[in-house]
């Protein structure tokens, strides 16, 4: 009988840099960046690392196909190294690889690195490209990213007869909560607070989604070195171990494309990906035992159903809770921390890392007064790739003893 | 009997007032006022011959049993492809079955009668056979000249039958001209024309007579025999003149629908005997003439099965559905008359890969879909392991033609980012009726005209122009059902 993966590994050591419109610097320079962060805190020195997967969605204008990139910059010790890819879970794919590795025993040091660079393309928003392969280009509109996501609120609003306008005021909030936080945070892309009006007011990007209910598209790296948590207590006598509690993917079937029973009014994904990752770690109820949370705002209105489909909020009431600010810094589950996707940015590959990242450094208690979860012990991310109807879900909960 | 058994329409839903043309262009050519009354019809952004003709095709067939059909004949004179056969996406729109015999006819105005008519023959010669003939053009004048005036866009189609023949055809009478009024090279978009007093008074006003004199004598009746007399002639004072030359009252002259279409090429006269057969009674004589280097004149008798036609008002609510376009600008850049700004997002590649497009053809021309025979659910693309997560059954299926079928609206937006030359992108959520889901690209609407659980028909639509090799790929687009757009 499979046991998952509760407590079997521990992050030794992470890397972040600065989520930007880096026009100065290689996806070179960004890997370097982050892992000489994530070797100081680790405590160890390259050659100590045995295994490597890197996460990287579209950049391939940058990193191109394969493993080699990132052992060709650092100069990894010619060990392996693997490419995976699964749209915004990329980095947290990365992750549950390199995590897998040295659970089964098959390494004891790994590194799980999340890479992208996608201001290389000339015009703004993602870069178009046929994620779904060429016959879904052909069948599928001329659509985009915010596009996609927007209808997860004609879909809402249809489902629970809510009027849009109290999906606006929401979603307005989630985008203000996450501005408030990205400020503090000087790792954070955007970091200028901007007013509910602001972004009330902020010209349409696709209905009913405006300019500021769009993440940031930027450039940046995140990486974590994993190890099994008996290392790490004895390299890090003095300090808490940080322990996955677990990890959970969930992937599309084409139900929700093709069949007719699901509601658009958030994922499936998330909702099993959830669910399977609480009954790994171990918790029963989510809403009180999760003590910061991390999910994917791609767009405002993303964030908003996720919090019903991680069983935070209860269906039909994510509004509520949102205009209660139960999600914000100083409410009962802060979520986005850092400013989020919204304001952290979004390099696709390195998001999920960035959010462990976080969450990491939140359950250490290394982070300002200012935007700290005082006495966190749980924390989630989530990431959702692809598009509402055909997605990637993945679902990372992180805890110390 | 062979004839006409059912007929068809299509006109775009975009019109454009000629006082907008005039308002725009009036300064470099002020003798276009004389030709700017009413309105023309405008191909929208996604529209060409072949979706026209396709739009026309589905009007006209309805629910016949696409089965029995053995052949399509496609008239225009701006096909998409010089090779490629045109009338071949058309069949494919139509979801026909392989074993048929599909035809290109071109190079003159006249081709629409010429496809008729031989659509009459094939059916005649072979006998207990139906074709499809779709008659669709989309032509260009240039910027201020008297054609763009004149032009419209639009389409007719008919199912030429030995069965339940409403229309019969009762005989021809056909003169070949090298008449040079109007013509386009091979690599020209637009249209040239000789002076207008040649083209109307040379050509009009001698060659549309000859042709009602020809088949008169031909089968030894009278202009009077006729209930309606159809033919094409944008010219309001040389109809006036042909008709006094012929003696017949203006009442025996089918309208040529000149202030709400314009002059719609080889598909015209068709549109007009459409148009004619909405109203026409058991025993009454059309007869129709097609016009451009020469005539065809047929004349057909209508019969009591007319009748039994459930829906005959098909052009008069292709007029009904329509919207003003109120820009000159979008109108050249719709037509690819203006370079556009579409950002460089617009600049990705659009290279067709006709070897997958190939292997998926019926999906995508004639937007085929299966039903599971295990568990009966209805799923687009078509699969091999059926959706359901219930069922899963595997290579247990059959197809289904999903294009008459249309759907629900299930979630929507509209896209200021995605890259188009018609922005905003509008798509969504299709709930099919019957069962699947598919997301799509709508169109003939605005956000305003959408909400969750509203009706949508498919319509076949150029989904991308690859402009660096000249290739369009069609695919289909769902339009909102009411009348209610704006």
């Amino acid at each position: 009988m499979a046991e998952g993966i509760r407590d079997k590994v521990a992050i030794l050591g992470m890397g972040c840099t600065k989520f930007d419109e880096h026009w100065e610097k290689n996806s070179s320079d960004l890997l370097l960046e982050a892992f000489q962060e994530c070797l100081e805190d680790a405590g160890i020195v390259k050659n100590d690392i045995q295994a490597a997967w890197v996460g990287n969605h579209l950049d391939e204008i940058n990193i191109g196909k394969g493993g080699y990139y990132l052992s060709g910059a650092l100069h990894l010790p010619m060990i392996g190294v693997t490419r995976v890819d699964n749209f915004c879970a990329s980095g947290t794919e990365a992750f549950r690889n390199a995590s897998y590795a040295v659970a089964a025993g098959a390494y004891d040091l790994v590194l799980a690195v999340g890479i992208e660079k996608l201001k290389d393309t000339g015009y703004g928003g993602l870069p178009d490209s046929p994620i779904f392969g060429q016959f879904a280009s052909l069948i599928g509109p001329n659509a985009t990213a915010p596009g996609f996501f927007a209808q997860l609120a004609t879909g809402y609003a249809a489902k629970y007869d809510i009027p849009m306008d109290k999906i606006k005021e929401a979603i307005t909030h989630i985008s203000w909560k996450s501005h408030q936080n990205g400020a503090m945070n000087p790792r954070a892309h955007l970091r200028r607070p901007v007013s509910k009006e602001q972004i009330m007011g902020s010209p349409y990007v696709a209905y009913p989604l405006g300019l500021f209910d769009c993440c940031g598209v930027s450039d940046g790296s995140a990486m974590a070195i994993i190890t099994t948590p008996e290392i790490a207590a004895k390299m890090k006598p003095n300090q808490d171990i940080v322990k996955v509690k677990s990890l959970q993917i969930s992937v599309s079937s084409g139900e929700e494309s093709m069949y007719n029973e699901w509601d658009g009014a958030g994922t499936f994904t998330t909702r099993i990906a959830s669910r399977k990752a609480y009954e790994e770690a171990g918790i029963e109820n989510p809403r009180e035992e999760i003590d910061l949370m991390e999910v994917h705002d791609c767009f405002s209105i993303t964030e908003m159903v996720t919090m019903e489909d991680l069983h935070i909020s209860p269906p039909g009431q994510a509004p509520e809770d949102v205009l209660n600010g139960f999600y914000d810094l100083d409410g009962e589950v802060p979520c986005q921390t850092d400013g989020g996707l919204k304001c952290f940015g979004h390099p696709i590959g390195a998001s999920g890392l960035r959010m462990i990242y976080e969450v990491y450094n939140q359950l250490l208690q290394r982070w300002p007064e200012e935007r700290l979860v005082k006495g966190a012990k749980k924390g989630l991310t989530h990431n959702l790739g692809g598009i509402p109807t055909q997605n990637i879900c993945s679902v990372a909960i992180l805890g110390k003893d | 009997m062979i004839g006409i058994s059912l007929y068809g329409g299509y006109v775009p839903r975009y019109r454009m007032d000629r006082m907008t043309v005039f308002g725009a262009m009036g300064w470099l050519n002020p003798a276009t006022m004389m030709n700017a009354a009413g309105e023309k019809a405008v191909a929208n952004f996604d529209e060409d011959s072949i979706t026209m003709a396709s739009a026309a095709g589905i009007d006209c067939l309805e629910d016949f049993d696409r089965r029995e059909i053995d052949g399509v004949y496609l008239a225009t004179t701006t096909a998409p492809f010089k090779e490629r056969q045109n009338a071949n996406i058309v069949a494919g729109a139509l979801c026909l079955e392989d074993g048929i015999r599909t035809a290109d006819f071109a190079g003159s105005l006249k081709s629409g009668t010429s496809a008729l008519l031989s659509a009459v023959e094939h059916v005649g010669f072979h006998g207990n056979s139906n074709i499809l003939v779709s008659a669709s053009d989309c032509r260009l004048g240039k910027m201020g000249s008297v054609q763009e005036m004149f032009f419209g866009d639009a389409a007719a189609a008919f199912l030429v039958s030995d069965k339940d023949v409403v229309a019969e055809y009762k005989g021809s009478y056909s003169a070949s001209y090298d008449f040079v009024d109007h013509l386009r090279g091979a690599n020209s978009k637009y249209d040239r024309q000789w002076e207008e007093r040649w083209v109307r008074d040379l050509g009009y006003e001698s060659f549309i007579p000859e042709a009602i004199e020809g088949i008169c004598r031909k089968y030894n009746l009278t202009p009077d025999d006729f209930s309606k007399i159809i033919y094409p002639c944008c010219y309001p004072g040389a109809r006036k003149k042909i008709n006094k030359k012929m003696g017949v009252e203006a009442d025996k002259i089918q309208d040529d629908l000149q202030t709400v279409v314009g002059d719609s090429g080889a598909a015209h006269s068709l549109l007009m005997l459409a148009s004619a057969l909405e109203n026409a009674e058991p025993g009454e004589k059309l007869l129709l003439i097609g016009y451009g280097n020469g005539y065809d004149a047929l004349y057909f008798e209508v019969t009591e099965n007319i009748k039994k036609l459930n829906n005959r008002s098909k052009v008069s609510a292709c007029l009904s559905r329509r919207a003003e376009l109120d820009k000159y600008t979008k109108y050249l850049i719709w037509r690819g008359m203006a370079p556009a700004d579409v950002g460089m997002r617009g600049e990705e590649d659009k290279l067709t890969r006709w070897s997958l497009v190939w292997r998926n053809r019926k999906g995508i021309q004639g937007l085929q879909g299966v039903k599971c025979n295990s568990c009966g659910t209805q799923q687009y693309p078509p699969q091999r392991v059926c959706v359901n997560p219930e069922c899963g059954a595997i290579d247990d299926f059959e197809p289904v033609y999903l294009a008459g079928k249309g759907g629900k609206i299930f979630s929507y937006t509209s896209d200021m980012l995605a890259s188009s030359i018609n922005p905003p992108a509008i798509y969504g959520n299709i709930d099919i009726n019957g069962g699947g889901r598919a997301l799509m690209d709508f169109t003939d609407c605005s956000l305003d005209d959408l909400a969750v659980g509203k009706e949508v028909n498919f319509s076949l639509r150029i989904k991308l122009y690859d402009e660096k090799r000249d290739t369009t790929f069609y695919f289909w687009k769902a339009v909102p059902a009411s009348g209610e757009v704006s």
